[in-house]
């Protein structure tokens, strides 16, 4: 081998034998594998079984078929936009600014759980509400509220096993009983959780339903004084119970219904802040609060105006529960990291996908004014 | 200096390094955050600002690397080595810089907001459109895989240098200063 004149100091020693440079090369290959190796299982490759973002979005397709341009879950909805005023209570518990005292501009989308975008209305099904609050400093909150007063699973993995237990048989187009007993005995959270909806009279359109946010999270004050608390919407609009028969005359029916009432008057909502108490679990969207838990009102969200999804600039936003102003935090629920996971990869696929019409189209949107 | 043995400059070196371990951990959190549920946000809220760190970071390395260019590469690297060495360099210098524009940009084009910390966030480089985010969302993957394939290729060619042509190519970008002889006689 030649040495240049200008060779470092290093470059003088003699090269190694065909025994060691053999050993030198294993030891070469040995390395790249450890490295490449050790990026295959960072990428969940080595351990395909694990519940990934992936495999839990192709749950629901497995579940629901794949409906592109569509929500993988809560595919049916419509957009719907106003105002969230607030009276500046919330600043006791949280510098966001969307606690100081004014209206920021809200985004919303109502909509209804379950993967099928044109599936029929029924007072059953949970019902969802989406909101993006602009707050005047450029930050965002989003949050994605349902209907049910706790949540029927407390992981992300319980909630998985129990969407694949959902799957409609084949056979009967219905879940198989054997399996949806299995879970419960299995998840005995999700039996008691069963048990206190059973309970509840169903609102009867999406103006009188309270939407819950269900996960707990930190909020910040300007102390830097964090305080656990979840979140409600509850409706100004009177409760009347669902009318049966309703579902059989229009499958639209709830979304039907708020178009009528939204354009016959804006809908508010007033955003409660449930303060909890150290000690109170934030890991478990199953257990409630204890019902003497102070509610702090801390401004009214007004909806005025509504939106085919085809045209409502929400159909594109993702309501991930994990976008958050300063000022509110994540607690240590693990719905909350997952939602947000699970979601993004839903909004990736979404998203490249070509649209299919929505099941509510603008001429239904005008038809009801 | 500007023997074939020289070492690079010193900020060039601890540019190199610093970088290194940024680019390492961005890759290994990339391809684990989209893959974990538990962990996604915790590490999604890391990737975002140590991806602007390597933005801003990769700017001031080409300036150095304008202001003190790199020694000549080592007698044992035949020519097409030498381009296939400035190439990699070359790709891994244009992945720093576009692989966060990417990331800021398919963020944009998503609506998502940017979050750097506590409520400081950029601004939007693109429109919000749907398409574009997945196109960009696919093309941030896709150069991923490539910086990580480019940087197995620097790494595998540093070992075979060291511990088969044992030419000391190392020493030209270690840390520490090495004290160069460019006297053929010695040894």
């Amino acid at each position: 081998m030649s040495i240049h004149p200008g060779a470092s100091v290093a470059t003088r020693r003699r090269p190694p034998g065909i025994a060691s440079t053999l050993a030198r090369l294993a030891v070469i290959g040995g390395v790249l594998a450890v490295v490449a190796g050790g990026f295959a299982y960072l990428g969940g490759w080595l351990t395909p079984g694990d519940l990934s973002p992936g495999r839990f979005t192709d749950g629901f397709q497995e579940v629901n078929g794949v409906h592109p341009g569509s929500r993988r879950n809560h595919a049916k909805g419509i957009g719907v936009s106003g105002v969230f005023e607030s009276n500046g209570n919330g600043q006791r518990v949280s510098k966001a600014v969307v606690f100081q005292p004014g209206r920021v501009p809200v985004l919303g989308r109502f909509s209804l759980a379950g993967g099928q975008p044109d599936a029929a209305d029924a007072a059953s099904v949970v019902r969802g509400l989406g909101l993006q609050f602009s707050l005047p400093d450029g930050e965002l909150w989003r949050t994605a509220m349902i209907s049910l007063p706790v949540f029927p699973v407390p992981t992300p993995e319980a909630f998985y096993e129990q969407l694949i237990t959902s799957k409609p048989d084949p056979a009967t187009g219905k879940p198989d009983p054997a399996a949806l007993k299995a879970f419960i005995d299995r998840h005995p959270e999700t039996a008691r959780v069963q048990g206190v909806l059973k309970a509840q009279p169903i609102p009867s359109g999406f103006d009188n339903t309270t939407f819950r946010g269900l996960n707990a999270f930190w909020f910040i004050d300007a102390s830097g004084r964090a305080t656990p608390v979840r979140w409600i919407l509850t409706p100004l609009q009177p409760f009347e119970p669902d009318q049966a028969g309703a579902a059989a005359r229009d499958k639209n029916y709830l979304f039907d219904g708020l178009i009528t009432r939204i354009r016959r008057q804006p809908l508010r909502w007033r955003l409660v802040l449930i303060i909890g108490r150290p000690g109170d679990p934030t890991h478990d969207a199953t257990v409630a609060w204890p019902a003497d838990r102070e509610q702090l009102d801390a401004g009214t969200l007004t909806l005025d105006r509504v939106e085919a999804e085809d045209v409502s600039p929400a159909t594109d936003i993702n309501f991930d529960p994990l976008v958050l102003p300063a000022g509110i935090e994540p607690s240590d629920d693990p719905l909350l990291s997952a939602r947000s996971a699970v979601y993004s990869q839903s909004f990736t696929r979404r998203e490249g996908e070509r649209k299919q019409p929505s099941a509510i189209t603008s001429a239904d949107v005008r038809k009801g004014q | 200096m500007g023997t074939s043995g020289a070492q690079f400059a010193f900020l060039s070196r601890v540019l190199h390094w610093v970088m290194a371990a940024m680019v390492l951990s961005m890759l290994g959190i990339g391809v684990t955050m989209v893959a974990s549920l538990g962990d996604y946000h915790r590490l999604v809220s890391i990737h975002r600002p140590l991806g602007i760190a390597i933005l801003i970071l990769v700017v001031v390395r080409y300036v150095n690397r304008r202001l003190n260019p790199p020694p000549p590469f080592l007698a044992t690297m035949p020519p097409l080595e030498c381009r296939v060495a400035s190439w990699s360099e070359l790709a891994m210098y244009g992945l720093m810089f576009v692989l966060p524009l990417v990331g800021w940009g398919m963020l944009s084009a998503a609506d998502y907001p940017i979050v750097l910390y506590g409520s400081l966030h950029l601004p939007y480089i693109l429109p919000h459109s749907p398409m574009l985010y997945a196109a960009l969302r696919r093309t941030h993957t896709v150069l991923a895989y490539l910086f990580f394939l480019i940087f197995l290729a620097h790494f595998s060619a540093i070992l075979f240098h060291t511990l088969i042509l044992r030419d000391g190519i190392l020493f030209r970008m270690v840390p520490w200063s090495v004290r160069r002889s460019s006297d053929p006689s010695a040894g």
